[in-house]
């Protein structure tokens, strides 16, 4: 018998079939429908801004990256997430710096892949807040034909983008907290108001993550945790202070639902035990709720989320499992 | 309320058992040539009795026990010594071993012997018999098995518990042992419960060996408190402390042996292996082994004579394919990818696995993403997310408050890693690296 060359490695010699690139390609994938609700409301401006975000984070990955790391799918995603998380007028040279910003500093510093402390889009879409607050703050209304432009997404870099006053309009959020203003359950449920590209469609978003989550490649904890954590602290401030918002306004408005099932899953900047998770969410809903309520500003879910990306080690540590055969259920 | 009996965590990997699990087992003819490792136990190597141009008989020992923690090794086949040299092991390394040239026209009958009428002996006289019999673990690990016997002072056992979970992929040799032999199982079951003075036992098989469930229950002896328990199809099962955590409910404190909680395993393979020591006064020389695997052409459970060399084996079933890529003797989750296909069967080898290159993990490794799904799978609990990120720095020590020694390597977390990590590998490389350090410490 010739023996073929045979391969010696170490057990096990079976593997499961999900392969990090496949899960970050699905996770990608999933976003489809987001982004093309996105372009629906927000014209082809919204698919651009989408594209400069994602081609700023995949050129910098490909630049700063181990040689191949461009198709494990992961800088794909951080461009997608941050395109999702802008608003559909931005000049595209703002978005594509955001996303170079968010993998090179948010994600190459720390070491690539695994490594970094926050969530890389969160970080570009941090900076971008910090560097233009009026352009990621001026929103374009929906409305128009989907074909259409908002904005000036073609701005020349490093000037003043013009905005056409009578397109843009605040978010639900913003109309709440500084005019008084409500807007409807449904249409926060379906998407048709103003905000950025991605967080406007809560139910298509919870959608996309039930099928995540059915796929297994998505942990269900975290969300779970933060929706339920905002819904109970909001309405206990409802009730003591009718003022605040309801528990419905605080779920569906702004971008909670977006950060929760995209951005707050994100395994390498949240915890790893089941217990941690728990926490690591209502953390988030905690310090969203507060941001919404007291702070200067309307929107809290991207401040929250970076805030608890921070404290992940110290939940890891916090929470490790109980190991078979020690404590209580061990006998003595 | 009563805790619900199963364990937690745990994996589903393809079972692929029904290339061999309706095959009944068959004899394989003596080969040319058995080469016999003097260590092919857990414990001290035997110690060699004989030299080059010895004639043995087939069940004559080739060496001695070496102490208590040892058991004899006897030659499978009649034939003459050709030398005793350094050969290829199973394991990786090199093993001193006795070659035989196996006579092509012995009858193969073993030399006229006393069969020990167990019901008249003290307990350490059946023990004598297993230990000399060299009857070890059959499920791979291949611990002395009369040791086993013995349990530690002050502790008693209550319960014996038959392992004929078989959760590795592909194997089917304890299944068809309880199918075939369910007299010999419940005999050997006889014994152990004589020398060990317990009165009741469990025999734990999975759920996806209805046949073999059937067999063993209608072979209980009406004077015997056996029980049949069908367990989950979940891997690892068949590990000591998930199935003791599966049938009684109770989890074996971390670092105690399962006598602590007063229960005793024995595979099934091994209940039947003391049963022939009683049956027949014929020592361990020869044991079922399942062939199995896309890489070789015919599937076969096979009686196999210890010491025939791996290619021996795979050429009466065949031979292996074109697209074969990968040879494990064991099951695929724990079992040891073979170099050198000289290396022979050993009284531990359950199974030999011959994957075709397209099931093969393949060597792009990922960084650690932190999905927990190690966790997920981690029977005893561990973090090996964190432990693998310490393993990979060298940081042994680190590890320990982790309880790394709880780790039972049953690859459970390297086989759900998206990113390909070897973890389980990473955990015994840590594990040997710790024990280093502390000797040079000491």
């Amino acid at each position: 018998m010739t023996t073929p060359a045979l391969v010696v490695s170490a057990s096990p010699h079976l593997r499961a079939k999900d392969t990090t690139p496949r899960i970050m390609w699905t996770v990608a994938a999933s976003l489809a429908p987001i982004v093309l609700a996105g372009t629906w409301f927000f014209g082809v401006s919204a698919l651009l801004v989408i594209a400069a975000a994602a081609a700023g984070a995949m050129i910098t990955e490909r630049l700063l990256g181990k040689s191949g790391s461009i198709w494990d799918g992961s800088a794909a995603i951080t461009g997608v997430l941050l395109g999702l998380t802008l608003p559909a007028g931005l000049p595209l040279w703002m978005a594509m710096l955001g996303g170079a910003f968010g993998i090179g500093f948010g994600k190459m510093l720390f070491g690539g892949l695994g490594q970094n402390v926050f969530n890389p889009a969160l970080i570009g879409r941090a900076f971008l807040q910090a560097s233009f607050p009026v352009p990621m703050t001026t929103w374009p209304t929906v409305g128009d034909a989907w074909w259409s432009l908002r904005g000036d997404n073609f701005a020349f870099p490093f000037t003043h983008p013009v905005t056409l006053d009578g397109l843009t309009a605040a978010t639900p959020l913003g109309l709440l907290k500084f005019e008084g203003q409500g807007t409807s359950i449904t249409s926060l449920l379906i998407g048709n108001t103003t905000g950025s590209i991605g967080e406007t469609s809560v139910v298509l978003i919870l959608l996309c993550g039930a099928w995540l989550v059915w796929r297994g490649l998505m942990n269900w904890r975290i969300p779970v945790a933060i929706f339920a954590t905002v819904a109970a602290v909001s309405a206990a401030l409802h009730a003591v202070r009718p003022s605040a918002p309801g528990a419905l306004f605080m779920l569906c408005s702004g971008g909670l639902a977006l950060g929760s099932v995209y951005m707050a899953t994100d395994p390498v900047t949240a915890p790893v035990t089941r217990n941690g998770r728990w926490i690591f969410g209502a953390g988030i809903g905690v310090l969203v709720v507060m941001i919404r309520v007291w702070g200067g500003l309307p929107e809290g879910v991207m401040y929250a989320i970076l805030l608890m990306n921070a404290f992940t080690p110290f939940i890891n540590k916090g929470t490790q499992p109980r190991v078979f055969g020690t404590g209580r259920r061990a006998p003595t | 309320m009563l805790e619900k009996l199963g364990f937690r965590h745990g994996v589903h990997p393809p079972e692929r058992k029904e290339l061999t699990s309706g095959l009944p087992i068959r004899r394989m003819p003596f080969p040319g040539e058995v080469v016999l490792p003097l260590r092919q136990h857990a414990g001290k190597p035997a110690v060699l009795v004989v030299k080059k141009g010895d004639h043995v008989e087939r069940g004559d020992p080739v060496g001695t026990a070496d102490g208590w923690m040892s058991v004899p090794i006897h030659s499978s086949a009649a034939g003459t010594v050709t030398g005793v040299e350094w050969w290829p092991h199973i394991d990786g390394t090199m093993a001193l071993s006795v070659r035989i040239a196996v006579d092509r026209y012995a009858l193969q009958l073993p030399r006229p012997r006393l069969v020990p009428h167990w019901e008249g002996l003290a307990t350490t006289e059946v023990v004598k018999a297993v230990q000399e019999a060299g009857v070890v673990g059959l499920g791979g690990a291949a611990f002395p098995t009369h040791v086993k016997l013995v349990p530690p002072a002050n502790t008693r056992i209550e319960t014996l518990l038959v392992n004929g979970a078989e959760c590795e992929p592909y194997l089917t040799s304890d299944h068809r042992v309880m199918v075939e032999y369910p007299a010999r199982v419940l005999y050997g079951v006889r014994v152990m419960m004589g020398a060990l003075g317990v009165s009741r036992t469990v025999i734990g098989i999975e759920r996806n060996k209805p046949d073999a469930i059937e067999a063993l229950r209608a072979a209980i002896p009406t004077d015997l408190d056996v029980s049949v328990l069908p367990l989950t199809v979940k891997y690892p099962q068949g590990a000591e402390k998930m199935l003791i955590k599966s049938v009684t409910g109770v989890e074996v404190p971390s670092g105690k042996l399962p006598a602590s909680v007063g229960v005793l395993v024995q595979n099934v393979g091994s209940v039947a292996a003391i049963a022939e020591v009683f049956e027949t006064g014929l020592p361990l020389i020869e044991r079922i082994v399942t062939v199995s695997g896309r890489g070789v052409h015919t599937p076969a459970n096979l009686i196999v004579p210890v010491g025939t060399k791996l290619r021996d084996v795979i050429e009466y079933c065949g031979g292996i394919t074109e697209d074969a890529g990968q040879v494990i003797v064991g099951g695929p989750m724990m079992g040891l990818a073979q170099a050198n296909l000289d290396a022979p069967v050993t009284k531990g080898t359950t199974g030999i696995v011959v994957l075709a290159q397209s099931e093969m993990r393949g060597p792009e490794v990922y960084p650690c993403i932190h999905c927990g799904r190690c966790l997920d799978a981690c029977p005893v609990f561990l973090n090996p997310s964190a432990l693998g990120e310490y393993a990979m720095r060298e940081r042994y020590e680190d590890m320990e408050p982790l309880h790394l020694a709880d780790c039972m390597l049953c690859g459970s977390c390297s086989f759900v890693c998206p990113s390909n990590i070897p973890l389980s590998q990473l955990f015994s490389f840590s594990k040997a690296g710790l024990r280093k350090r502390k000797a040079a410490v000491a």
